[in-house]
């Protein structure tokens, strides 16, 4: 028995994909990501319309998608993060139903709990065998992890593998086992690795990145929480990844063994799980190929499905029990509410991808910020987009202060710890006053009434819309 | 001042901004800006501001914002100007 | 009271902007090294817009200015001396008629301002071998002259000899200008040390500057700044004891005495300077942030 077709439009043919249906990606591949585009094109071929894609990330390489909506191939989008370039042509309003956004950890759970069908999945591997079995460590296109295609996997109709790196059965190793696999296409390349570095994953050599990274770690510090059993995450960020080698500095310093690094992992948390800062590191994607080589020879790098990573629906998950998590915001309201999906002009430019639920699990959730970007406050009176509630944040630290968000009756003893340490503590409304005296009061920009996005939380509530951008 | 020649000061970095100015028998001010919806007026106050104290009534003002505060906004027109105006 | 001067390229708006934040107790907005000489013109009408529209909270203002021997020099006075910045430096210093020239075009600078006397003070840039022979001249050469503060990067190259981590080849530099400063009971600051990745080299140079009698160091990078501010900090135990000195100064003369002694030695006129020089330095330490509150 061999599960090899011929081509991806076979294995559509074989699903029985219809007008009408919902197919899922997952984006390990990152920038570097082929296989959504050739699978959309060859369903806009087969002349199959009215679609809806759920991918868990849509990135710029994924902009042909904007053709596919404008001819009516695509109808529905869903994901977890949305780039620049498609999230530009969705605040214009070319997709007549609003997107929808979920949380890395929100996305499985409403697959697993049915709320979120997927009738095909089509998921890149970097190596698979002709039953299916796969994996994203090895192969040409290796990519690390493959944490957010399990879910597909294990709750799509159908679940078509496309690989370029087949080998012989059975694949030791997998990630993903050939039980949940209908279908195996053997293509050229399903991506460009180089991509999948995307984004900032070195450290800021920026004076005021660095100096917002040494507060970020102060913040910790001064937390109690960097001792023996310390969980962390950190996101990919010029001023995070410096904070991260701070702290690193610091628990070397002190001898402290860390328990688990998560998140999408970049060279420099391998580097601390190296130094011996932890136990293990739960890996749901790799940010870069260092994480990728790590992941395939270190056994303490663990690769772990985003359902284990910061679901809602597993009887726990890996954010549940982290103590400190490192984010950004291009916005922060008064409310401590943080907006990662849009930029200031109302434009589609992210997403939540963990952001809300790392917040929402964690002991500590720091936001690090400049003060002001090109002029722009980073805290306004109300977000553009509510993607993270402000009552899941506890710290904006930015170049010139750090606000500690005492607004939902708790951090009354962190705020204090903070001012002990000499940090230089203030309220959230100093923050804005500041930026607003330096850089002047911006005007609101306009949106309409129409609603282009819903954004939805880690457990299935709206939490808020995008409007379109006039 | 008088707008004699063509000249230019700033840079495209983020925070500052690119200023070119020249000769043209109207005043004309052109703003592009990388935070135009929220701070344009802004900015045209700054640049109306330079030209008045330096008594520039007629020249071609090209600005490129990359999210310059008022300050740094004024300083490169002043600049962009005094060079256009053969003050080295 | 400084320990760390952290130099700001004078051309860069974004580091302008947050000069303030890096932590140092001064800062050096730089219109000459760090500036190309097609862009004097910008960086300093940029650098006076700086100092008029922003706060700088808690931070002391130095501007280095070109050299003497350069056709920019009077222009970048002439720009920042209206807006009152603490203190000018002139680089190349080689000699005491050096200090007079900067110095009387400043006073005249002054009086159209309407400014008093001395208001801006001078921290003259000793990089050669000629000003570390004069550093003595120099140091008393004019009121304004506060403190001096040594360039090793051209003075080696002035010496013919190569800049080391070790700096054995700016030792004798190094103690002149202390010496220099000091019998002219004025403040005296170390070079940037330039690897701005070796902390520990970092840690040891500025050590090495304060056993010297060094008052502080100067950076060419905000990660130095925590270092340099550690080591030059007083101690604990030296704030303690500074804060004791003054109390015992204030009973003495609530209680109308005239000579006072604590834990049997007692206090003369050195002893309360230096306390009230630790109380400055610990007022300080925080860099601006105790100015917020």
């Amino acid at each position: 028995m061999s599960k090899l077709v011929e081509s991806i439009k076979e294995a559509i043919k074989l699903c029985g994909l219809k007008d009408g249906m919902t197919i899922s990606f997952h984006h390990h591949m990152r920038n570097g990501d082929f296989v959504l585009n050739m699978v959309m094109d060859a369903i806009a071929e087969m002349g199959i319309k009215d679609l809806t894609v759920n991918a868990s990330s849509v990135f710029d390489v994924h902009e042909p998608l904007i053709g596919h909506i404008k001819n009516g191939v695509v109808t529905g989008l869903e994901c977890n993060y949305m780039g620049a370039k498609v999230g530009k042509a969705i605040c214009e309003g070319i997709l007549e139903k609003p997107v929808i956004f979920r949380t890395h950890g929100g996305r499985p759970s409403d697959m697993e709990k049915g709320t979120s069908v997927i009738d095909v999945a089509f998921i890149a591997a970097p190596t698979a065998d002709d039953m299916g079995n796969c994996t994203g460590k090895f192969g040409p296109s290796a990519c690390g992890s493959i944490g957010y295609a399990f879910a597909d996997a294990m709750n799509a109709k159908k679940v078509v593998v496309i690989t370029d790196n087949l080998v012989e059965y059975p694949l030791a190793d997998f990630s993903i086992p050939e039980v949940y696999v209908d279908y195996v296409v053997a293509v050229d390349q399903i991506g460009d690795p180089s991509g999948i570095v995307s984004g900032t994953t070195k450290i800021t050599r920026d004076p005021v990145g660095l100096k917002m990274a040494s507060y970020a770690a102060k913040v910790i510090e001064a937390s109690g929480l960097l001792k023996d059993g310390f969980s962390f995450q950190t996101g990919a960020g010029g001023a995070t990844l410096a904070a991260a080698k701070y702290i690193k500095e610091m628990m070397l310093e002190k001898n402290i063994k860390g328990s688990y690094g998560m998140g999408g992992i970049t060279a420099y948390m391998v580097d601390m799980l190296e130094a011996g800062c932890f136990k293990a590191l739960l890996d749901v994607q790799c940010f870069d190929l260092d994480a990728v080589r790590s992941i395939r020879s270190n056994p303490k790098h663990m690769e772990v499905s985003a359902t284990q990573y910061a679901g809602v629906s597993g009887k726990s998950a890996g954010v549940d029990n982290l103590d400190v998590v490192l984010l950004g915001a291009t916005q922060v309201d008064l409310d401590f509410n943080v907006n990662v999906h849009t930029d200031s002009n109302g434009y589609i430019m992210g997403g939540s991808g963990g952001h809300s639920d790392t917040a929402a699990g964690s002991k500590l959730a720091i936001i690090i910020a400049p003060l002001t970007r090109a002029r722009l406050p980073l805290v306004v009176d109300r977000c553009l987009c509510k993607s993270t509630p402000g009552s899941t944040i506890d710290v904006v630290v930015t170049q010139r202060g750090i606000a500690v968000n005492t607004k939902y009756g708790k951090n009354a003893d962190l705020k204090e710890k903070l001012i002990a340490a000499k940090l230089p503590v203030c309220e959230i409304e100093d923050l804005k006053k500041m930026a607003e005296e330096l850089a002047g009061v911006p005007k609101p920009v306009k949106l309409t009434d129409r609603v282009v996005a819903n954004v939805i939380y880690r457990d299935g509530t709206l939490l808020d819309t995008i409007k379109a951008v006039k | 001042m008088k707008i004699t020649a063509n000249a230019v000061a700033g840079t495209l970095e983020s925070s500052d901004v690119y200023v070119k100015v020249e000769p043209c028998d109207t005043l004309e001010i052109e703003i592009e800006s990388v935070v135009y919806n929220q701070f344009a007026d802004d900015i045209k106050a700054s640049v109306k501001e330079v030209l008045d104290e330096l008594g520039v009534e007629s020249g071609r003002i090209s600005i490129n914002d990359k999210g310059a505060i008022d300050c740094v906004i004024q300083a490169r027109v002043e600049t962009a100007i005094k060079r256009a105006g053969g003050n080295k | 009271m400084r320990r760390s001067m952290l130099f700001i390229p004078g051309n860069t708006p974004n580091l302008l902007m947050n000069g303030d934040v890096l932590g140092s107790d001064a800062i050096i907005l730089d219109l000459e090294d760090a500036v190309s000489p097609a862009e004097k013109d910008s960086a300093r009408i940029l650098v006076r817009n700086a100092l008029k529209h922003l706060h700088y909270k808690g931070c002391e203002i130095i501007i280095r200015i070109n050299p003497v021997d350069t056709e920019y020099w009077q222009k970048d006075l002439e720009e920042v001396i209206p807006l009152k910045p603490n203190l000018i430096m002139p680089p190349k210093v080689s000699c005491a008629q050096d200090v007079k020239t900067v110095s009387d075009y400043i006073a005249k600078l002054e009086e159209k301002c309407g400014f008093e006397k001395n208001t801006v003070k001078l921290i003259p840039l000793i990089e050669t071998a000629m000003g570390v022979e004069n550093a003595f001249q120099i140091a008393g050469a004019d009121e304004r002259v506060a403190a001096m503060f040594l360039g090793g990067e051209d003075l080696t190259a002035d010496l013919r000899c190569k800049r080391t981590k070790e700096g054995n080849e700016i030792f004798y530099a190094r103690t002149r200008l202390v010496c220099a400063a000091r019998a002219c009971g004025i403040d005296v600051y170390d070079t940037p040390f330039t690897d701005v990745d070796d902390l520990d080299g970092l840690y040891k140079d500025a050590q090495f500057a304060k056993s010297l009698g060094f008052t502080g160091k100067a950076s060419i990078s905000p990660r130095h700044v925590e270092g340099i501010n550690e080591v030059f900090s007083p101690t604990q135990a030296e704030i303690d004891y500074a804060h004791e000195v003054m109390e015992t100064i204030r009973i003495a003369k609530e209680q109308g005495k005239g000579v006072v002694s604590l834990r049997g030695k007692m206090i003369d006129a050195p002893i309360v300077e230096r306390a009230r020089q630790v109380i400055e330095m610990e007022k300080a330490m925080f860099g601006g942030v105790e100015d917020d509150e």
